[in-house]
């Protein structure tokens, strides 16, 4: 079976920061690395395909450096990776990104299952998948927290609610967001570190995707973003780290201060 | 300290230094108190291909050398040398048939342990024999097409919990020395079983046991090389295993390091925090010098060996010895450094104590390694 899994490259939020002029992102000095639900989405990607036999193809919107995400991608067991990149996608929002995956998705060419994560930790949004699966008119599950079943022609599955899961029955092609639950995401191996340093990753521009110049980046993006502000601090907050152990040695000497 | 690793090294620190920090480090604490095996964690080691670093790349392994070996065992000896000494283990299980085996036994054997889809442990000590090799008393009796094996095996490190044994066993009592060969058995077969895992000071997530032959038949091919090269072959292993050894003891005072230092920033008392003290800092100094010295040595060492496989006894004892002995050291200072929370479970440091007094002792105790190097000596000098 073919699967395809969207990644995005974003700033580790342990170091995220708000630049106190423009309200944006500090991405200077900030370390990216992969969303860690697409993580999870490369996971199940691989098991999957260690399962019913077939290929997992990566695919990124993004900058040039992009191909870090995607090489640790290969890393992991995916097999090929596209980058869709192009200064025209700049300031693209969730409804221009997922019209450009969408026309990249049709040029990579037809496929069983799309899986993407549940979200970005950068802009939180949650549309990406959603968007895309309207796009290609494909049935889509969000949440997903298990696969139950998986064979050549569907997926049994469940989906996180609040209250508990539902279990829904979902035939391909369709798309999946996933949440951490579903599995735990293997460490690189040493084949697919060496194959990922090797591996040649596609790239595709506006003009390979054919796509409508109105559509993408800040021309294609009915969302504005206004404004941008941290949240006003409520009062004194000390951040614990460490083990566990640790942090409750931290939690109990600050706290005797107060005695 | 840069040692201008090669892409491919970096690689293979890189892969087993996360599984140490985001698998082992997280339970070793459990895995000590329970005496655990960490099947989990190795089937992630086999997963990210760290079994087939030894081995060669025709049996789907990695060919790497000894200090492909030595990185990996650094990084997980700074999570818990318990997990590593299992991992270890079963790289020195199949030393034997990688060194002495013949092409369809290493066909047979070798890719389902680089893919780590069995583990190996190696049987040389017995109760009687222990750094006196000679005075083993298991046998292996050749009966038509079977050898039959009576005897037991004590210490072996994964017994119970491997599939593959490599065996030391008199074929010859009358030879001597020369009387000795190594033997194949494998789970499973007639005769064979392990003794219950044994309890230990330290390195408790790794399964200690005996292993009892008791009219043991195995097929006739399970001889490694020739009959009688038993002793040769054992002693390449250890040579090819040792900087191993010293690799987990420069990952246990690394970690050992590591936590005395950051809770030296951390613990105020006098007002300061105790790494202001002179009296600290020159202990930590210490332990840094005496780390990074064993580690120039290590991975000198296992340049050495990597380039010059026929002359590595003296260089591989050296390394053994120096890096085991500063690890006992760094590990009982990393406890001094953090006083009474050091002697406490809830730090890592008590555990990282008792885990390394076994690297004195196993693969040879440091006092044998002393031997060879002074034997060595002995030989040098005389050509002078």
């Amino acid at each position: 079976m073919k699967i395809i899994v969207c990644i995005k490259q974003v700033p580790d939020a342990k170091d995220v920061r708000l630049d106190p002029k423009t309200n944006t992102l500090a991405r200077e000095g900030v370390q990216s690395i992969m969303n860690p639900y697409d993580q999870h989405a490369v996971e199940e990607a691989v098991r999957l395909k260690e399962l019913l036999g077939g290929e997992v193809t990566v695919l990124s919107m993004g900058p040039p450096q992009a191909e870090e995400v995607l090489r640790q991608a290969i890393s992991c067991g995916a097999d090929h990776a596209v980058l869709v990149s192009d200064r025209a996608f700049a300031g693209a929002d969730t409804w221009a990104t997922s019209y450009t995956l969408a026309k990249a998705v049709n040029v990579i060419g037809p496929f069983d299952l799309l899986l993407c994560g549940k979200q970005a930790i950068d802009g939180d949004t949650a549309q990406v998948g959603p968007g895309l699966a309207m796009r290609l008119q494909i049935p889509y599950v969000t949440c997903v927290q298990k696969v139950r079943q998986a064979t050549e022609t569907g997926l049994i599955l469940e989906r996180m609610m609040d209250d508990g899961y539902d279990v829904l029955a979902v035939d391909f092609p369709a798309l999946l967001t996933v949440v951490k639950d579903i599995n735990e995401p293997r460490v690189p191996s040493l084949k697919g570190k060496m194959r990922a340093k090797k591996v040649e990753i596609r790239r595709l521009s506006a003009a390979d995707i054919g796509a409508d110049p109105a559509c993408i980046g800040l021309p294609g993006s009915p969302t504005q973003v206004v404004k941008v502000f941290p949240p006003e601090a409520r009062c004194k907050r000390a951040v614990f780290t460490g083990s566990l152990d640790e942090q409750i040695v931290q939690l109990v000497d600050s706290l005797q201060s107060y005695l | 300290m840069d040692y201008f690793l090669s892409e491919e090294q970096t690689m293979i620190a890189e892969i087993a230094r996360q599984i140490t920090d985001e698998r082992i480090i997280p339970n070793r604490a459990e895995l000590d108190e329970k005496d655990e095996f960490p099947r989990a964690i190795l089937n992630e080691m086999a997963q990210a291909d760290l079994f087939g670093i030894p081995i060669p790349e025709e049996f789907g392994g990695f060919g790497g050398g000894c200090l492909d070996i030595v990185l990996a065992l650094e990084q997980l000896g700074r999570g818990c040398i318990g997990v590593g000494t299992a991992f270890a283990a079963s790289s020195l299980g199949i030393y034997p048939i990688l060194i002495a085996g013949s092409q369809e036994m290493r066909e047979k054997y070798l890719p389902d342990v680089a893919a780590g889809r069995k583990f190996a442990g190696f049987g040389l000590t017995e109760a009687n024999a222990g750094s006196d090799a000679s005075g083993i008393q298991t046998t292996a009796v050749l009966d038509g097409d079977e050898w039959v094996l009576n005897g037991t095996k004590q210490w072996i490190t994964n017994g119970g919990e491997a599939q593959i044994y490599t065996v030391v066993a008199i074929t010859d009592r009358s030879r001597g020395a020369r009387g000795a060969s190594m033997l194949v058995v494998e789970e499973g077969d007639p005769g064979f079983s392990c003794g219950p895992k044994e309890k230990k000071m330290g390195i408790r997530a790794s399964s200690t046991t005996e292993l009892i032959f008791k009219d043991c038949r195995i097929p006739k091919d399970r001889l490694i090389g020739r009959k009688g090269t038993g002793f040769i072959t054992v002693m390449k292993t250890l040579d090819s295993s040792r900087p191993g050894i010293a690799a987990l003891g420069l990952g246990l005072a690394q970690g050992a390091l590591d936590e005395a230092a950051s809770y030296a920033k951390q613990r105020v008392q006098f007002g300061k925090p105790i790494m202001a003290f002179q009296a600290v800092q020159h202990m930590l100094a210490d332990m840094a010098i005496q780390l990074e010295a064993a580690r120039a040595l290590v991975y000198g060492a296992a340049r050495h060996i990597d380039a010059h496989p026929n002359n590595m006894s003296k260089v591989s004892s050296m390394c053994k010895v120096f890096a085991t002995d500063m690890a006992m050291k760094v590990a009982t200072d990393a406890v001094q450094v953090m006083g009474g929370y050091g002697y406490m479970r809830e730090y890592p440091v008590e555990k990282m104590m008792r885990d390394a007094k076994i690297l004195q002792i196993y693969e040879g105790t440091n006092q044998i390694q002393r031997n060879v190097v002074g034997q060595e000596l002995n030989k040098e000098y005389a050509r002078a």
